[in-house]
């Protein structure tokens, strides 16, 4: 199978864009293999970190790229926004904490729903998640047992 | 997208034919809560099964649903929510506590049926 060879770029601006860009994370992360179950968690993952740059920056972009590392391969997910920035991420990252309207489930949620999860974040200037979730099947690919 | 909600003795279903918006799914909340009113519904069924994702809105506004209709004195169960989508919630520690929840349509008919008959019992 033929990797998607540019990144997916999808904006984000009202909340019709959330489910859009699920609906396109399922897409391409069952094209490249993921099962039915991770593919609904990345899904869940790509919801929230959406509604995080809604509720916060109110517009910003997700950028889908197929990546490679040693034998594994991936799909990972970046969340840019030049929104206002988080002053605290760590506690932003505490399960529970929110400073607007949310559940304060987002940010820990998709952190947890995924197998790498980065956050950059500069007050006044913006935020970009990064997120990733490798492929298991690739692993033992990687690594033939025996 | 608009869901269709049937009339069914004295409850209403809600049955959830596509992938909602937030703003479908806030549109839901308000068409239930008028037409328990209107129909005088005891229990309310919402059936999820289609949704993919049950995410951390979409799981804040079935919780406010079920507390508004308990207000306007009628039970929800929500139905169908599907395996991959249950262990998301988990893995989110998404909880939708003090709402009713069951397999399918049957058990939650089933559900508000047993419901209804603890309230209905007469004597304190």
């Amino acid at each position: 199978m033929q990797d998607p060879a540019v990144d997916i770029r999808l904006e984000v601006r009202s909340t019709i864009d959330i489910v859009t860009a699920r609906q396109q994370s399922r897409e391409l992360a069952m094209e490249l293999g993921f099962s039915g179950t991770e593919t609904t968690l990345i899904a869940a993952a790509i919801s929230e970190i959406a509604r995080n740059i809604l509720d916060h920056a109110k517009r910003g972009e997700i950028i889908f790229t197929v990546v490679h590392r040693g034998g594994l391969k991936g799909l990972q997910i970046i969340a840019d926004d030049q929104g206002p920035g988080i002053p605290d991420i760590q506690r932003a990252m505490q399960y529970g904490y929110s400073t607007r309207r949310g559940l304060g489930v987002g940010l820990p949620g998709a952190n947890w729903l995924m197998d790498e999860f980065e956050i950059e974040s500069t007050v006044g200037k913006g935020t970009k998640i990064t997120m990733r979730k490798w492929l298991k099947n690739g692993i033992r690919r990687h690594n033939p047992a025996g | 997208m608009q869901v269709p909600i049937l009339k069914q003795g004295s409850c209403l279903i809600a049955s959830i034919q596509s992938v909602l918006s937030d703003a479908d799914m806030l549109q839901l909340r308000d068409n239930l809560a008028d037409m328990v009113g209107r129909h005088r519904a005891r229990g309310v069924i919402i059936d999820v099964t289609v949704l993919d994702v049950i995410d951390s809105f979409a799981t804040r506004t079935l919780r406010q649903m079920a507390h508004m209709l308990n207000l306007r004195g009628a039970d929800t169960v929500i139905v169908g929510i599907q395996p991959e989508v249950a262990f998301a919630m988990v893995q989110l520690g998404l909880t939708l506590e003090g709402v009713g929840t069951a397999l399918d349509l049957e058990e939650g008919l089933a559900f508000l049926e047993e419901k209804t008959k603890l309230h209905a019992r007469p004597g304190r």
